[in-house]
């Protein structure tokens, strides 16, 4: 290896270090047969893998079949390259976040929330704005100090920022869960340039959903995204430690 | 299997409770019609077409005599009229009501026809109401023929006289939802070749918020596809073909919800669909649909299915993903009674509702499994006839598919041991994406396993009577009784009100819909539902 001390070249591990096994699974529009499990074979190939073994090719109805691949993948990836912007949020637990609004903020941080779109599905804000919480951890509407608005689903772009505007919001929180056809992105886009357009854009925006980092939220305009595991504690630090730093400023 | 030893009159009280519960929004119901239940009777009529920006003829007629305050008698009322005054058909006169001089227009609320007119009107739609019924009769019996001479695999009886599903393991219902119809169809036919029951479409999220039903073969949607007539029919012939082929009837499903309840449960009628999600309060709880809108539209939506044979999905599963599976189970259960309360009430069979429940406890807590043995057990015992419809894990799934491939199949051996009827399978790719091709193979071939190894389990199983899983049915039941006594108590609009269901408050005059909703004037008319209400 020619490369500076400094890079760090990662390869998939399989079995030992550096082997670069990786598995797949796939369909191709094609019925199950010898020749189906050759054109598997070479569109790993294709793919750059070697060592290629199809380890099952499963009839999956009569047009199709679906393969499970076992192969090696030669890339690496120079670790010391990589650089992720991650949202950065203080360990501060439930009772330090609201001691925190009640003497450095002294009024409460009014959070207006909605699945937007034609999105119909509540799940991703609800686990973080509703009382009950996601895997143990309390929703925001359990914090005595946050002021919670869950406008629910398929809220207009231009409704949720009215309603903003309304309750003189902190922060506006978006999820985003249907991603066919990237209508989450369009839809985030459009309520980023709202939002900017009618001058709200100093409110904190949060993005969240299954598909959603950090990095794409900061590149559709947004200040911080979240992806799924996320904890409502993390979000509600989030939100408090921007709005104290804002305060710093 | 052996019963869980739980006490019969707890279960007797909660249907009689459920029952004042429904019978007290009956007298409501009975006092009002919809615009979408009117649209419904010209549709029934044969009322076909958009306009060129695809306003659908039935909702053009409607929102005319909607806009005089004229509803309230009844759109079959001035249909019957522009009869009588020499349209040639309904379509015709139904043309008239939309663009032409219609009769009765310029009346004002407060008209009063005359015996005469009255009669005349009745006599010219009685013809047409008979072919509306005939409609619905032929694509039942044509649909029940299919599946006596197919038969629906190799596990069950062949149904015979009239019986909708034979007994045996859980019949495998998957979803598809590309948002192309010609795709949605090609993945039905690849789900049926790899071991599917039943397929539902999915719709496109936003159309339960839409006043119209769309119109003709659609390839553009989100979340789903838009569910239309012409996406019925396609999705249908699909599953004739390929049902002839595997030589087993193929059931195709679609959603009888949102602000088109009734027709779309006319449109699945005829074009033969079998089974439409279905509920009296999903619409309220889940889509802010207003709460008179909807128990009115559930109430003539039902009428239809009834008549048509058709099977109930109800959507009591969604109550889990708001609440907690644990701590509000018992609200499932009472949602149930309520829901057949209604369904008896518009005139459904037992062997017609699929109530609906789901394996949605947080798989971290201990006992987790027991628990949703108990619920499944429970739920199976109090609704013996009832072909109970069994929904897979959603909110506690990851994006380890490997993870949450191991959590449906211990909801399939649930599934299989208690009997559930129709079984929702569940997706390794939940959290992720909707179903893709292989998703829904790997499904499907692990719940065929499952139900293979364990198809005679539930005979062997007796519960241990003093156990965690009889002291928690106990529980669920008692606690749904108190509850349905309470909801009881204070009216049904009042709970909803108050955020009982799923912990969602929905006030009685807000919601979307609420304009639609007509007080019936004293001489409504509506020979088709009074034919639908008729004893058969």
């Amino acid at each position: 290896m020619t490369a500076p001390s400094s890079s760090h070249l990662v390869r998939a591990y399989g079995d030992r270090r550096d082997d670069g096994r990786i598995q797949l699974s796939f369909t191709l529009p094609v019925p199950a047969s010898a020749r189906a499990r050759e054109a598997a074979r070479r569109f790993c190939e294709a793919l750059g893998l070697r060592h290629i073994l199809v380890a099952t090719m499963e009839p999956a109805g009569r047009d199709f079949s679906f393969f499970v691949v076992y192969a090696s993948a030669e890339v690496a990836v120079d670790l010391s390259q990589v650089e992720v912007p991650e949202v950065t949020v203080p360990q501060w637990s439930f009772k330090e976040i609201n001691q925190l609004i009640r003497e450095r903020i002294g009024r409460k941080v009014v959070v207006v929330g909605a699945c937007t779109g034609s999105d119909a599905h509540t799940v991703g804000i609800d686990a973080i704005l509703n009382m009950k919480g996601y895997a143990g951890d309390k929703g925001l509407e359990a914090y005595p100090w946050f002021e919670v608005h869950n406008l629910g689903a398929q809220v207009d772009n231009a409704v949720l920022l009215a309603r903003a505007r309304e309750l003189s919001a902190d922060a506006v929180l978006v999820s985003q869960i249907i991603t066919q056809r990237d209508v989450h992105k369009d839809n985030s886009r459009a309520l980023i340039e709202l939002a900017r357009r009618q001058g709200q854009r100093k409110m904190l925006f949060l993005l969240g959903g299954p598909r959603i980092d950090h990095a794409l939220a900061r590149e559709l305009g947004f200040d911080a995204g979240f992806g799924p595991g996320t904890r409502p504690h993390q979000v509600a630090s989030y939100i408090v430690a921007q709005l104290l730093e804002r305060q710093g400023r | 299997m052996q019963p869980l030893p739980i006490d019969p009159d707890i279960v007797a009280e909660c249907r009689a409770l459920a029952g004042a519960i429904a019978d007290s929004v009956q007298r409501f119901i009975v006092d009002h019609t919809t615009v979408s239940i009117e649209r419904t009777v010209l549709r029934a009529y044969g009322i076909e077409g958009v306009n060129p920006d695809g306003v659908p003829l039935v909702n053009t007629c409607v929102d005319r005599y909607h806009e005089r305050g004229l509803l309230g008698w009844g759109i079959a009322f001035f249909l019957g009229w522009a009869l009588v005054r020499g349209a040639r058909t309904p379509q015709e006169a139904a043309e008239e009501l939309a663009y032409g001089e219609a009769p009765g227009l310029d009346l004002g609320g407060d008209f009063r026809p005359g015996a005469e007119l009255v009669a005349q009107v009745r006599r010219a739609l009685a013809q047409p109401t008979a072919e509306a019924l005939a409609r619905i009769d032929s694509a039942r019996a044509a649909r029940q023929a299919a599946r006596e001479r197919l038969g629906m695999g190799p596990d069950r009886d062949r149904p015979r006289d009239g019986v909708l599903l034979p007994p045996g393991p859980p019949l495998k219902y998957v979803i598809v939802a590309t948002g192309n119809i010609y795709d949605d169809a090609d993945q039905a036919r690849a789900a049926a070749e790899a071991g599917a029951d039943i397929v539902a479409v999915i719709r496109s999220t936003a159309q339960s918020l839409l006043d119209y039903v769309p119109y003709g073969a659609t390839t553009e949607g989100y979340g789903g596809t838009w569910a239309t007539q012409e996406n019925f029919r396609i999705v249908r012939a699909a599953l004739d073909e390929t049902q002839e082929r595997l030589g087993r009837y193929l059931m195709q499903v679609n959603y009888s919800s949102g602000l088109c309840m009734p027709e779309i449960a006319y449109l699945g009628a005829v074009e033969r669909l079998d089974m439409l999600l279905n509920d009296a309060m999903y619409g309220i709880l889940f889509r802010d649909i207003n709460p008179r809108r909807t128990l009115c539209d559930q109430y003539f939506s039902r009428r239809i299915i009834a008549r048509a044979g058709m099977i109930i999905n109800t959507g009591e599963d969604n109550y889990l993903t708001t609440a907690d599976a644990v701590e509000a189970a018992h609200t499932v259960l009472a949602s149930q009674f309520i829901n057949e309360a209604f369904a008896l009430r518009a005139g459904l069979r037992e062997e017609q509702m699929g109530l609906g429940h789901a394996f949605e406890i947080d798989k971290a807590l201990p006992d987790s499994l027991l628990l949703e043995i108990a619920q499944a057990q429970l739920v199976r015992q109090v609704f013996p006839r009832h072909p109970i419809k069994w929904m897979p894990a959603t909110k506690h799934k990851s994006g380890d598919i490997f993870w949450s491939h191991r959590v449906d199949g211990l909801f399939d051996l649930v599934g299989v041991m208690t009997g559930q009827s129709i079984e929702l399978l569940g997706m390794m790719t939940e959290s992720i994406h909707t179903p893709f091709l292989q998703d829904r193979y790997c499904a499907l071939k692990g719940a065929a396993y499952t139900f293979t190894a364990a198809h005679h389990l539930g005979d062997e199983i007796q519960w241990n009577p003093e156990g965690r899983i009889v002291r928690r049915a106990r529980q669920v039941l008692t606690q749904a009784r108190d509850l349905l006594a309470e909801v009881a108590a204070e009216g049904l609009f009042s709970a909803i009100a108050r955020g009982v269901f799923a912990d969602v408050k929905r006030a009685e005059t807000g919601g979307r819909g609420l304009a639609g909703v007509v007080r019936r004037a004293p001489g409504y008319l509506n020979p088709l539902l009074e034919a639908l209400e008729a004893p058969c």
